[in-house]
């Protein structure tokens, strides 16, 4: 499907549908490796986030694919055909800016008829269409505004409607949200999901916020420190995180550091150094007995036993370091030997949890939620 | 309590620095002023002889007047406009062209820019020697058409550079990659774009340059053959030398004076408009010059050239 590595080979062509990322490197002059062999397959229609801490290289990746940066290495296929050597203006792809880049010199109307234009669409009908396209976002009161007299919120519609208007194959959003307060984050966040879905076009999106990507994607692909570390939909990446750092930054996940101790068939046992002990079905992992394994046990996973004692697989005596109320949930913040446990229970519970600090507490979680990480 | 008064006091103190700065500055002028209104006896000290009148303002554009300098002042003035314009249009182009360059990192970056800015830190009548010697050495003659107004180009240029790259400072090189997102090639993203983004800053470039060669004395002086009418600072000059001063070069010196203050009036009104129909985020005329942040563009501009 793919041809292998340069951005000097040949480009290729299958019959493939959809986005497809193969090898897609980029080192900056210097040597900063921003991107590093990622490959990734987007269809039409879908809705897909690419999440990460900061300077992970999503930007980079969007840009691109959007023609504003060229790869060292890798291809870049859109229904089989290569862009990486197509100039920005002719690619089927346009970006929704991080802080939306506007044209400050044109009214809302010109920012939104820009791209019709440019493709030498007659000034009636663009006008007509760019309307069209203002009233769909709401704004068709404010077409004789300059950018500079709207808010954020209106700002990020004009460059929705802007890149609309275009009829592009894929969308790009650059942190598209992060520039708004909460309540509007929240309320774009349902407005930009029907939009996409109303119009079945292709989004890719860019964020560091690991809810956003949770309520919005139908895919998400976790970059850190420029490599793909998991792609999963959402809530395969927040129940089964497949690394360490995606357990990490996806957060409220407890990891479990230690040595498989018993194996049998798919199922591990691991042990960490204070003797704690989880099983996890693990199929298709080769681990053997006495290599160093890690587990993630998601914090709302935990349950709270009040008994002492019992069982010690699955299981761990904790002392309860600070109780966390957050109105629903109540945080505990555990700790077992200097490692640090967290278990997230109903809010309803605080009452029985309040000032117990100090005290010793166990906590168990079923098999199922276990989950072997890799490096 | 002690410490309300003792802010008060700094405010008379720097009211008082600069109410004695106004007069430092603008009394000569002021006195210039005044003495340019004197009768037929007028010289160019107090006391002032009257009565008052216009006649020295008169033998500006009068020539018949009796030793009235009309011709050589008008001549000198027209070919100093006009060789002002030009300096100003090469210095706007070439500074721009060449920020141009600087927005990407290319190898030699610092050197390139040091380069550039020699030509500010060359004491003009130097530079000026230097030229003449050279051309003198290719055997070719200076005019004011082509070596002096070549050298006051070169001298101009690392102004227009340094307001140009202000202005690339605070420019979000994304807008530009917007219009290229949506369709638009690179001439025309320039056009549609770029262009109207900067121009007031292409046209700082110009008033710089434009100024420089309207003043310009040092770097003239050398250069001009002898043959041709010479610049208004040029003919200034010559007459301080070769006849006795008189009123009338006060009036002169009103005159353009006030010609300037008209001209940067004009120029701020057009910008001041420009910039409440754009509503842009730069509030201030300096800010749109590229004037604003110039300083800090000037440390921050040499990217090393080695990374
Ligand atoms: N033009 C450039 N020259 C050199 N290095 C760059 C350039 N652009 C980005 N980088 C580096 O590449 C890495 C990835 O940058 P990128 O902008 O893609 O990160 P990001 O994931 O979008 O981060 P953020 O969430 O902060 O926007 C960073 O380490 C950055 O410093
Ligand atoms: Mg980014």
């Amino acid at each position: 499907m793919a041809t292998e590595g340069a951005a000097t080979a040949v480009p290729s062509s299958s019959g493939v549908s959809g986005l497809d990322l193969v090898k897609l490197t980029k080192v900056f002059p210097g040597g900063g490796v921003a991107v590093s062999d990622v490959n990734l397959h987007v269809d039409h229609g879908e809705y897909v986030v690419l999440l990460g801490p900061s300077g992970c290289g999503k930007t980079t990746t969007l840009r691109m694919i959007g023609g504003h940066e060229f790869p060292t290495s890798g291809d870049i296929l859109l229904d089989g055909e290569s862009l990486v050597y197509m100039q920005p203006h002719k690619r089927p792809t346009t970006t929704v800016f991080q802080h939306f880049a506007l044209f400050p010199h044109r009214t809302v109307l010109q920012n939104v008829e820009f791209g019709l234009k440019m493709h030498g669409v007659g000034k009636e009908e663009r006008r007509k269409t760019s309307l069209e396209a203002l009233e769909m976002v709401g704004l068709e009161q404010l077409s004789d505004r300059y950018p500079r007299a709207l808010s954020g919120g209106q700002q990020q519609r004009v460059a929705l409607a802007r890149v609309l208007v275009t009829k592009p194959t894929a969308l790009l959003l650059d942190e598209p949200l992060g520039d708004l307060d909460r309540l509007l984050q929240l309320r774009m966040r349902v407005e930009l999901r029907n939009l996409q879905r109303q119009l079945g076009l292709m989004f890719l999106h860019v964020t560091h916020n690991q809810e956003e990507a949770l309520s919005m994607a139908d895919r998400i692909v976790v970059m850190n420190d420029a490599r793909i570390h998991q792609i999963a939909d959402p809530l395969t990446i927040a129940t089964k995180p497949a690394t360490e750092l995606v357990a990490r930054f996806m957060g409220d996940n407890n990891i479990i550091r230690g040595k498989v101790v018993e194996r049998e068939g798919t199922r591990l046992v691991v042990e960490d150094d204070h003797g704690v002990r989880v099983s996890v079905q693990a199929p298709g992992e080769a681990t053997s007995v006495g290599e160093p394994a890690m587990v993630a046990v998601r914090a709302a996973a935990v349950e709270v036993v009040e008994n002492v004692g019992g069982p010690a697989l699955n299981s761990a005596e904790c002392e309860i370091v600070f109780v966390e109320f957050l109105g629903d949930l109540v945080k505990l913040h555990l700790t077992v030997g200097g490692e640090r446990m967290l278990a997230k229970v109903p809010g309803e519970r605080y009452p029985s949890f309040r000032g117990r600090e100090g005290e010793k507490i166990r906590i168990s979680w079923r098999e199922d939620d276990g989950q072997l990480l890799h490096a | 309590m002690r410490r309300r008064r003792r802010t008060d006091w700094a405010k008379w103190a720097l009211g008082i620095y600069f109410v004695l700065f106004l007069i430092f500055l603008y009394t000569p002028m002021m006195l210039m002023g005044v003495l340019s209104f004197q009768g037929v006896y007028g010289a160019i000290t107090f006391p002032f002889r009257g009565p008052v009148g216009l006649r020295w303002w008169h033998a500006l554009f009068d020539s018949s007047l009796p030793s009235s300098h009309a011709a050589e002042i008008q001549s000198a003035g027209a070919q100093s406009l006009w060789v002002s314009f030009a300096a100003g249009a090469i210095v706007a182009v070439l500074a721009f062209t060449l920020s141009m360059a600087f927005r990407r990192k290319f190898p030699l970056q610092g050197l390139a820019f040091y380069v550039i800015m020699l030509a500010l830190m060359t004491p003009g009548y130097l530079l000026a020697l230097g030229t003449q010697l050279f051309w003198k050495f290719m055997g070719i003659d200076t005019s004011l058409w082509k070596t002096a107004l070549g050298t006051n180009v070169v001298w101009g240029i690392p102004f227009g550079f340094l307001v140009m790259l202000a202005v690339w400072n605070r420019y979000d090189y994304h807008i530009e990659e917007a219009a290229r997102d949506l369709g638009a090639d690179q001439k025309r993203a320039f056009r549609e774009v770029t262009l109207p983004l900067v121009w007031t800053g292409i046209f700082g470039g110009f008033l710089f340059g434009f100024t420089l060669m309207w003043n310009d004395y040092d770097r003239t002086v050398l250069l001009l053959s002898g043959s041709e009418a010479s610049t208004l600072p040029v003919q200034i000059a010559g007459l301080t030398l070769t006849t006795a001063i008189r009123p009338d070069l006060y009036a002169l010196g009103m005159a353009t004076t006030l010609l300037s203050l008209f001209t940067i009036a004009l120029v701020l009104g057009v910008v001041g408009v420009r910039l409440r129909l754009r509503a842009t985020p730069v509030h201030k005329v300096e800010e749109e010059f590229g004037l604003g942040g110039g300083l800090e563009v000037e440390s921050e501009a040499p990217p090393s050239s080695a990374s």
